[in-house]
């Protein structure tokens, strides 16, 4: 891991980087270093993300999508999903995206991805791209990818277009105000899954959506954090480098639906690797799952694991099962993440035996 | 008339159906990329066009995604990075495909979708009508209509160079009936590659624009030289000025499909009337059928048998339903005693669109004719030459008496 003392140096230090959009020159070699230092990165890398965007204060997702365009190789479209990124960054006159982007509609990231893709390749094979090559990156919410877009995703991925599919997790959708969707984890508060007297919030466990993208046989499928900043870089090039289709799980905090601090977004996601809440893997295809980061360490040292309390502690959308009449369902969820996390122990190739 | 560029004897005769028509066609036209679905009866498109991929007769990307939805998505994401696009579907197919009309057009992409016409369910039914087209009215896309399988090959082609005019940069929708025209075989004149290429100018090349934040002209698409953001949210202070280059493209797109249709006879020797309207026998008619499609060519007929009984019968079709040629209708009718507007579809609780569309355009008329709806042929059942006299009978009777009993009809449906 690359230590804390950089972060706190870009904190404290005053690298101002370039602000504008990147314009890639035809014709031209274009192949960026993945760099983990972060004050070169943060003096040499543009931003694909500009400020001034609209996202709440303390938004996770807008982190990640900065985060992930320190890890670009080259050359890259995104294709965005209707949701908190795509309102926030794009109203116009304005856009905050320093890189070509579109936004066409909820459901179909996946699918407008994939003909961003057969463009170029018809492109290229016809002599008309004047790029080696043109990394394409879909970019959606929950809603959009486990509920409204899994059938446009998982069409993508059998289909084996080269896209790197990345989903910002937020748990809900946020973007509507704060209703339920297949990736909201259980008991947890949202205006439509409300803790009343005779439910408890959500009664459903999140999908296991990265899993079913790995069931898909695609190259290669990760979950990420921006805690885990270095792990994610690490991730987000792996999954443009791999020769086909790639998903990028990376949980993303809501302050105003998971109802917490502004400051703790980085912090949540921190805890909810630490409690093996959402374990940090890559699957690489034809070799298996593997732990990576922190989630490693905790396989390696048990001791390490924190447990659910402190995940849900700084959220007000569990606050009904951390009082005393919610033990229960506490317990359940305790025993619904052990579960999880001890099934991938028993799958993970780097796991101890 | 002049002799065309390629005449008759340098074009290939291809016995082929209407499906076939527009899959030869497409294979011609450059196309970067296919997505599409199949759902009958457009799935000899499809079919015929993997075999040519298969065969590396082309260098098309074909797209089999999982819906039409991803279909119209896919082609959006593929015109948006500057392709050439191409997908066919009908009724539910075009159904699913619905908010991506809407994005297809209101973000210009010239992309073309080859429609064939089919019975919307419940209950299923897999035969013509145009309840699918009907339901894409408002969509932004242009709408064609073609009579037979020469004119569903030569349409398509044209279809790419109408939606990709600097002035009009709008998707087009190429309309043939089902299984009338998509599985029916017929003699169709094909030409060589190098005129269809020719034709169109060889690839797609997207149209520039000053985007003001990089302060330059750069071409619409996604380019990793000039990142635009395409697509972004637009609220009441601007989408409504947004709306305004769009409603002046459709009023532009009628020129365009004159021209191209005039362009299109120089180079083959067809035209199709003036590319919007195809009339037959109006000049000195007393009543006349308006109608789109396969239908066109049994009104013709009948009324050529009528005409000769000494009925003064005539037919018009439209080959361009969106946008609607208003003043051309108008004028042609002008003098008209009775006219009867055909629906191969329906509004339920109102008239059929056609017949709201051709009575906007007499509102205006100070020598207006009588109007009568005849709803037929839903679900693919047959307009028989009997039908069509029907028609003309009563139509006839209606210029007689001078007024329109019943305004709606429906003809050749049991009690």
């Amino acid at each position: 891991m690359c230590g804390a003392e950089e972060v706190s140096e870009v904190s404290s230090g005053n690298p101002q980087p370039e602000i504008g959009p990147i314009e890639y020159e035809y014709g031209k070699e274009h192949s960026l270093p993945l760099e983990f230092n972060l004050r070169k990165l943060a003096e040499t890398r543009k931003p694909i993300l500009l400020p001034g965007h609209r996202l709440c204060a303390g938004c996770g997702a807008a982190i990640v999508v900065k985060l992930i365009g320190y890890a670009l190789r080259g050359p890259t479209v995104i294709a965005n999903a209707t949701g908190c990124v795509e309102v926030a960054t794009t109203i116009f006159p304005y856009t905050s995206w320093a890189i070509p982007w579109i936004h066409v509609a909820f459901e179909n990231a996946a699918a407008v991805a994939s003909g961003i893709e057969a463009a170029y390749k018809a492109l290229q094979e016809t002599g008309r791209l004047p790029y080696k090559n043109i990394d394409v990156i879909a970019l959606a919410g929950d809603g959009g990818t486990y509920d409204i877009g899994i059938q446009a995703l998982s069409g993508m991925a059998e289909r084996g277009h080269k896209v790197l599919y990345v989903l910002y997790d937020n748990e809900a959708y946020m973007n509507t105000g704060i209703q339920r969707s297949g990736g909201t984890p259980m008991f947890a508060w949202t205006t439509t899954s409300p803790v009343g007297s005779a439910i408890p919030g959500k009664t459903q466990p999140k999908k296991p959506i990265a899993d079913i993208m790995v069931a898909h046989r695609i190259p290669y499928v990760a979950t990420a954090t921006a805690a885990h900043w270095a792990d994610l870089f690490r991730k987000v090039r792996k999954g443009l480098e791999v020769n086909g289709p790639a998903f990028l799980h990376v949980l993303s905090s809501c302050n105003r639906g998971w109802r917490h601090g502004l400051e703790t977004a980085v912090e949540i996601s921190r805890r909810a690797v630490d409690t093996c809440y959402f374990p940090l893997w890559e699957y690489k295809l034809g070799e298996g799952y593997y732990l990576t980061d922190r989630s490693l360490q905790i396989a390696r040292n048990p001791k390490l694991k924190q447990p659910i309390e402190k995940y849900l502690e700084l959220q007000e959308r569990f606050r009904h099962i951390l009082r005393p009449e919610g033990k229960e369902l506490l317990k359940q969820l305790q025993e619904y993440v052990d579960a999880v996390w001890q099934d991938l122990l028993s799958r993970a190739v780097n796991a101890p035996k | 008339m002049l002799k065309p560029k390629v005449p008759l004897e340098k074009q290939k005769v291809m016995p082929v159906n209407g499906d076939e028509a527009v899959a030869y066609a497409v294979k011609q036209c450059l196309v970067d990329v296919v997505a599409a679905y199949p759902i009958t009866p457009q799935t000899i498109i499809v079919e015929r066009f993997s075999e040519f991929v298969a065969n590396g007769e082309v260098k098309t990307q074909y797209v089999p995604v999982e819906s039409e939805h991803s279909a119209m998505s896919a082609c959006i994401g593929a015109a948006a990075a500057g392709a050439r696009a191409f997908t066919s579907t009908s009724a539910q197919g075009l159904a699913l495909m619905w908010e991506n009309l809407y994005i297809a057009s209101g973000l210009r992409l010239p992309i073309v979708m080859a429609v064939v016409n089919r019975a919307l369910s419940a209950p299923i039914n897999i035969h013509c009508d145009h309840s699918d087209a009907y339901g894409m009215r408002d969509s932004g896309w242009i709408q064609l209509f073609v009579e037979n399988s020469q004119e569903a090959y030569d349409t398509t082609i044209q279809a790419f160079k109408i939606a990709e005019h600097p002035e009009v940069q709008l998707p087009v929708a190429v309309n043939l009936d089902g299984f009338f025209l998509s599985h029916t075989l017929e003699n169709v004149y094909m030409l060589p590659d190098e005129e269809v290429r020719n034709f169109l100018g060889g690839y797609r090349k997207p149209v520039k624009t000053y985007i003001d934040y990089l302060n330059r002209e750069v071409e619409y698409k996604l380019d990793p030289a000039n990142p635009l953001s395409i697509g972004p949210l637009d609220l009441y202070d601007y989408y409504f000025e947004h709306k305004m280059p769009q409603v002046e493209a459709m009023r532009k797109a009628s020129d365009v499909v004159r021209e191209v249709n005039e362009e299109w006879r120089e180079l083959t020797g067809r035209s199709y009337g003036d590319g919007v309207i195809d009339s037959y026998a109006v000049e000195d008619a007393d009543v006349v059928a308006i109608v789109l499609g396969s239908s066109a060519g049994t009104m013709k007929y009948v009324a050529s048998v009528m005409r000769q009984k000494g009925f003064k019968v005539g037919v018009v079709r439209l080959r361009m339903f969106r946008p609607f040629p208003f003043n051309e209708v108008r004028d042609l009718l002008k003098g008209v005693k009775a006219v009867g507007v055909m629906d191969r579809g329906l509004s339920f609780g109102s008239f059929g669109p056609l017949y709201l569309e051709v009575s906007t355009a007499l509102y205006y008329s100070k020598e207006r004719p009588l109007l009568v709806n005849y709803v037929y042929g839903l679900g693919g059942r047959d307009l028989s030459p009997a039908m069509a006299e029907e028609v003309f009978m009563d139509l006839t009777k209606v210029a007689e008496l001078g007024e329109v009993k019943e305004y709606l009809k429906f003809i050749g449906v049991r009690s």
